[in-house]
């Protein structure tokens, strides 16, 4: 790979088996077994898609719903595996997808920035050195020491975000997280990400928003059916698939 | 990656996973965490007046012969069974975010035998109280500690596989518990079943060849060292089947779950 590549991706292909009737039990499966009638539906969520995102690059990724982009920032972020291709990285990364996703409810706030910083890979030296700065910008208060199931969502979303943001990635994944919590908060977390951006952070941003798309990314990326139709700078790109949505 | 750098980069990740599951199972419980003594010492108390007091076959050692069986048993069938649910319990974090998915089996396997070697302790007092003093035959209880995780944690393995594509696994599984209890001389004694000429039952189950031997130590007899060979032998095994069949269907998970 070359150097200047955060992320490369060749020929990558997603393949998901959607059986026709679920068979998750061993009576099922040995009967159709014996009758020869273990179907599948195949379906390429993603197909023979290349590209290189250079350091520094901010790509956002267009397409409609069951597109393929969520399959795809999935694939890059490690939590799927691809059928075929590879994805390469390099660099710290940052997925900002489902925030909170590692979150138990029974645990309160602050024990949860431990589980779920782990989960994201820190050590706990690290998070204890910035406890009390997490704690600061998720504004939660005394509310830290409440188990989470009696938070409301957009707490959560804070607390998450403030976890997640925690480093400084060379890679930073957002699948729709500027909406975070309420006003003021979008206001605090924009602020975040656009630091990153200045620090030449390269980033995957995935919105149906496009104006915000326009605004913060560089170049764009342009997915139907899981495969790639455009690829190039970000006012042409839009424009293009701004035309053929709304014919 | 490799997989060192992988563990090194989440092994913060074990020690609060396994932190997550003894904290939460006695959070809202006024006694917290002497339950993990309680709860040997009640059932021992019940196996013991079953078995000894109305059947009336017991020896004043009797209540630590039950729990040595019954501590290893339960340690078997509470981790094997949290181990078979930890990928699918976990589901919802797999499909997120990404971390090594071995660390789910293995820390539910961890917990529970952190809380089985602190009930130990009832172990200790009630062999003092009835009478079973340690001898230097106790030594040897390290090994038997040792098959027990690597013979449990290695099952887990396997079974949590399994569970993904299959669901009954859980049920079959418990029946196959119920059928290892009663083959593992927990609450009898074994040479009764042996002079009948159905020794194989012990030979075959590893979970016996471990019990024998730490039963052995904790009375002060020499180790049975065929069973010992065996129970390793089996446990490295299961070990080595479960890392091959766990790493190989891993990335599959996803699709499954």
């Amino acid at each position: 790979m070359e150097e200047r590549n955060a992320v490369s991706v060749r020929d990558l292909g997603v393949k998901f088996h959607l059986s026709e009737q679920k068979v998750d039990n061993l009576k099922e499966y040995v009967i159709r077994l014996l009758k020869h009638q273990m179907r599948y539906k195949e379906f390429w969520a993603l197909k023979e898609v290349s590209f290189d995102v250079k350091r520094g690059e901010r790509v956002a990724i267009l397409g409609l719903n069951g597109a393929g982009k969520s399959t795809m920032l999935k694939v890059i972020a490690g939590v799927l595996k691809a059928t075929e291709g590879t994805v390469t990285r390099s660099g710290v990364l940052v997925p900002l997808l489902e925030l909170g996703a590692g979150f138990d409810p029974q645990y309160t706030g602050a024990e949860n920035i431990f589980l779920y910083g782990a989960m994201l890979g820190y050590q706990k030296s690290f998070l204890k050195e910035r406890y009390d700065e997490i704690v600061a910008f998720s504004e939660l208060g005394d509310f830290i020491h409440v188990p989470l199931k009696n938070y409301s969502s957009g707490m959560r979303a804070r607390l998450g975000f403030s976890i997640a943001t925690l480093v400084e990635p060379d890679i930073l994944i957002l699948d729709e997280v500027l909406s975070v919590g309420d006003v003021k908060f979008r206001k605090k977390s924009e602020n975040r990400v656009k630091e990153m951006f200045e620090k030449g952070t390269t980033v995957l941003f995935v919105s149906h928003n496009l104006q915000q798309i326009r605004s913060l990314c560089t170049r764009a990326i342009w997915l139907d059916n899981g495969r790639l139709i455009e690829d190039g700078p970000v006012d042409t790109v839009t424009e293009h698939f701004e035309a053929k949505v709304t014919k | 990656m490799s997989v060192i750098k992988t563990f090194g980069k989440y092994r913060n990740l074990l020690g609060e996973l396994v932190k997550k599951d003894i904290k939460l199972k006695y959070r809202n419980s006024y006694l917290g965490v002497i339950w993990t003594l309680l709860e040997p010492l009640l059932t021992m108390i019940v196996l013991t007046l079953v078995f000894s007091e109305l059947l009336g076959k017991g020896t004043k050692d009797f209540p630590v012969y039950i729990l040595t069986g019954r501590l290893l048993y339960s340690f078997f069938a509470n981790g094997t069974k949290a181990a078979l649910k930890s990928v699918r319990a976990n589901a919802g974090m797999i499909k997120k975010v990404y971390v090594p998915k071995y660390m789910y089996p293995f820390a539910s396997v961890l917990s529970g035998y952190i809380i089985f070697l602190i009930s130990m302790v009832v172990l200790a007092i009630v062999a003092i109280a009835r009478g079973v003093y340690p001898t230097v035959q106790l030594f040897w209880i390290v090994i038997p500690l040792l098959q027990i995780l690597l013979l449990t944690a290695g099952t887990g393995l396997i079974l949590a596989t399994m569970a993904v594509f299959f669901r009954d696994i859980e049920y079959l599984w418990g029946v196959a518990l119920m059928l290892i209890m009663y083959a593992s001389a927990i609450f009898y004694q074994a040479d009764a079943v042996m002079n009948e000429g159905n020794a194989w039952i012990f030979k075959l189950n590893p979970l016996y060849a471990v019990i024998v031997n730490f039963r052995n130590a904790v009375f002060g007899h020499a180790p049975d060292m065929q069973a010992m060979w065996y129970a390793t032998g089996f446990g490295a095994a299961a070990m080595l089947i479960g890392i091959v069949v766990f790493y190989k269907k891993q990335d599959k998970f996803i699709l499954y779950l």
